[in-house]
């Protein structure tokens, strides 16, 4: 059916191929690289304006916690903190689960957001629609409640059957809160609090 | 023209990709968890088998022997990667459920089988249409199978819970529930073009 084969033109038909291929990717890359961007920026704007109150500007900031780099949003109003939106990510059963965690100048978590997840759906993928689960974080005050799921001994409601992801989601709040202690420098106790709980969910 | 209308439907049935050919299952049976996830699996395998077929066929003169592999999974490639792209920009949501399964399109046994059996060997035109039938065939039986495995596994249709509350059966959800599944809707849709004969 086809030509027949030598060295020259199969060296030839594979350079152009790949040549014609890569300059037609090229362009398509540049057409969509705005459109791309402007999506993943939305996102994000859309994730901070759920889990914080109303504010006027955010800026990005690194903070290094126990050697671990972690970046957060700060919002302002105007020149007062409205507050932090934590970027925390623990693993969960699947994989990586990454959270956005909103917490306000005063200490108390305002909200959460799932930013990307690899959990089971059905079961620990709930931790995005479970409203059961995702409401109890909600005007959480850390110093009046114990961080850590029932079966822990702590106060926080698991998934039914998804333990594992209520843990890692758990942490992650947990985690958040003590990094904006670090950034406001107050609550030694909230940081020693997450240091130790991270031993020993590592030891599970 | 009824030539071509045949090549559209002998897609659906007689060569039906998931159910009687039996290829593609791998993204068959991850991305079935719902009805619309399936779905989206399928239009984004349409899309590239169209237009592979179609530059496939149109290239395949000019390609020594030798080197017509390479050549069509370059071409294939592309197509893929112009598909993560768009979907990347305007449906960021599909893209981040399909995320793994959309790149893997490149070696899905239906673009390149269907390259290798049909394309390389017909003309522009007859190629789209083997592409669009085998693409839409792949598409319903996804469709369908993602729409048992949401009824029985969570309970829903396209999204809309019918059983209030309570979960489903999640097993269908899992990977168990998909060989399940798949197994009785080969049987059921097996049995059903048999009699048609």
């Amino acid at each position: 059916m086809a030509v027949q084969s030598n060295l020259n033109n199969m060296a030839l038909v594979l350079t152009l191929t790949c040549l014609f291929c890569s300059a037609i990717l090229g362009g398509a890359y540049a057409l969509t690289k705005d459109p791309i961007d402007k999506a993943a920026e939305a996102k994000t704007a859309k994730a901070i304006g759920a889990v914080l109150p109303e504010f006027d500007a955010t800026s990005y900031e690194t903070v290094s916690v126990d050697g671990k780099d972690f970046n957060y949003y700060l919002a302002k109003k105007g020149s007062e903190t409205v507050g932090y939106a934590v970027e925390s990510s623990t693993s969960g059963f699947g994989g990586p689960l990454s959270l956005i965690v909103g917490i306000t100048a005063d200490g108390v978590v305002y909200n959460t957001s799932v930013l990307s997840h690899s959990e089971t759906p059905g079961l620990g993928a709930k931790c995005t629609t479970d409203e059961k689960f995702t409401s109890q974080w909600k005007g959480l005050n850390p110093s009046e409640k114990i961080l850590k799921v029932k079966q822990d001994n702590g106060d926080i409601d698991a998934i039914t059957a998804s333990t594992i992801t209520s843990r890692a989601y758990t942490l992650a709040v947990q985690n958040a809160l003590s990094v904006v202690s670090v950034i406001t420098g107050a609550n030694p106790d909230a940081t020693t609090g997450a240091t130790t709980s991270k031993e020993e969910t590592s030891n599970e | 023209m009824s030539n071509r209308l045949k090549l559209i439907t002998s897609g659906f049935i007689k060569n039906n990709p998931t159910f009687v050919l039996l290829l593609g299952m791998c993204p068959t049976l991850a991305t079935t968890t719902s009805a619309i996830n399936g779905m989206s699996m399928g239009l984004a395998t349409l899309f590239v088998l169209v237009l592979s077929n179609m530059a496939i066929s149109a290239l395949a003169p000019y390609v020594p022997d030798k080197v017509h592999i390479p050549v069509y999974i370059v071409v294939i490639a592309t197509f893929v990667t112009l598909l993560q792209f768009i979907m990347q920009a305007y449906t960021p949501a599909m893209y981040e459920t399909l995320g793994l399964f959309i790149p893997l399109i490149v070696v899905n046994c239906i673009v390149l089988g269907r390259a290798e059996a049909f394309a390389s060997k017909n003309g522009v035109l007859d190629s789209a249409c083997d592409g669009l039938g085998v693409g839409l065939g792949f598409t319903c039986s996804l469709t369908v199978l993602g729409l048992v495995r949401e009824i029985l596994g969570s309970g829903s249709i396209f999204g809309w819970n019918f059983i209030g509350g309570h979960d489903g059966m999640l097993a269908f959800v899992l990977a168990p529930g998909a060989f399940i599944c798949l197994g009785y809707l080969m049987v059921l849709f097996n049995k059903i073009a048999n009699k048609n004969k």
